[in-house]
């Protein structure tokens, strides 16, 4: 098995969910799967950031691209497009994984997979991409596909997972190993 | 979903990686973990082909198609596009996977292909691709998809991974068996 299941981290009205061991340089590559995020709040973004091996706060450099596809529940919409709202030039704030204001209707939630490659590293910035599935609030399926780096050669050893308002309602976040 | 990792082939100076063993009947599915593949010379592409079985050279038949999402570190452009240039219309090129590829000693691609069935000796192969690096103009974030098909019905047993110009001069190439 080269997917080794590292940790499972499961949320219950938590305001983030911050992963600070495990991602070390074991891996080359480490998969994050978020199933079944739930958020408290209506039309709200499932976000992450990273923090450098020695460093404070979730808040490290990123570039990244994001767009999407949509259609509404009533067949209507159907768009594939970029999505200026998600993407981040330098930024410092949570990047968005999933492109869509997720609703929070008891049976709306997203689920997605995301890959950090080499975040031990000490010589590279750190790419990641991800691919993930939600229920917008707007009863619209919203597919989202993400890719960026984080512009910083320091290794990136912690990771935080957040809605950008309030709690995620439940949701359980599965960390492997690809080895 | 088993994945069992088989080999790693790592670049230093390298003209090309080449995979000559460990691809046949006992996998359906095989993938291919890039990561942080560094080119010697600036703006040159990265790209894979093929060899099958009882064949010689790396130069099978692809048709392929390639998209990318882009946002610039400076924040003053955006894109999600078709590229023609990096597509195949049963070309026997290396396929892209990236292009204009920044040289920078911090930056590189990294990405994860999956081909499918590869022992077959029926159908064609397909394979997708994607990954993310930074373009060599205006520090983009490119964000690649690349999926096509071998077009033989010839099993395939061998790989090769090159940059269009110049060495690999660093990187690794993880090479799993799904299933």
């Amino acid at each position: 098995m080269a997917l080794t299941l590292i940790s499972t981290h499961t949320a219950s009205a938590d305001s983030s969910i911050d992963i600070t061991s495990g991602i070390t340089s074991t891996y080359d590559s480490y998969e994050f799967h978020m199933v079944n995020m739930h958020p408290a709040n209506n039309n709200v973004n499932f976000t992450f950031q990273v923090n450098a091996d020695g460093q404070s706060g979730f808040n490290e450099t990123i570039t990244s691209t994001s767009f999407r596809a949509y259609l509404k529940e009533d067949g209507t919409g159907g768009t594939l497009g970029y999505d200026g709202g998600a993407d981040q030039a330098e930024g410092t704030a949570y990047q968005r994984i999933l492109s869509t204001g997720t609703g929070s209707d008891n049976d709306q939630c997203v689920s997605g997979v995301m890959t950090l490659f080499a975040p031990a590293s000490t010589t590279y910035v750190k790419h990641f991409t991800a691919v993930g599935n939600g229920t917008d609030h707007g009863e619209y399926e919203v597919t989202s596909y993400m890719g960026g780096y984080i512009n910083v050669t320091a290794a990136i050893d912690e990771i935080s997972f957040k809605f950008d308002s309030g709690n995620i309602d439940a949701g359980t976040i599965k960390m492997f190993g690809v080895s | 979903m088993p994945l069992t990792y088989i080999s790693t082939t790592t670049a230093s100076g390298s003209a090309s990686l080449d995979i000559t063993s460990g691809i046949d009947s006992t996998y359906n599915e095989y993938q291919f973990h890039m990561v942080n593949i560094h080119p010697a010379t600036d703006s040159t592409a990265f790209g894979f082909q093929f060899n099958a079985d009882g064949g010689s050279g790396f130069n099978e038949t692809i048709t392929s198609t390639i998209f990318k999402a882009e946002h610039n570190e400076g924040d003053s452009g955006t894109g999600l596009g078709y590229h023609t240039a990096s597509d195949q219309g049963n070309g026997t090129a290396y396929q892209r996977v990236s292009y204009d590829m920044e040289i920078d000693s911090d930056e590189a691609y990294s990405g994860i292909l999956t081909l499918y069935a590869p022992s077959s000796t029926t159908y064609v192969k397909h394979f997708v691709a994607k990954g993310n690096y930074i373009h060599h103009s205006g520090k983009y974030s490119q964000n690649t998809y690349v999926a096509g098909y071998i077009n033989t019905t010839s099993a395939i047993d061998e790989i090769s991974f090159k940059m269009e110009s110049g060495n690999i001069d660093a990187g690794s190439i993880h090479m799993y068996g799904v299933g």
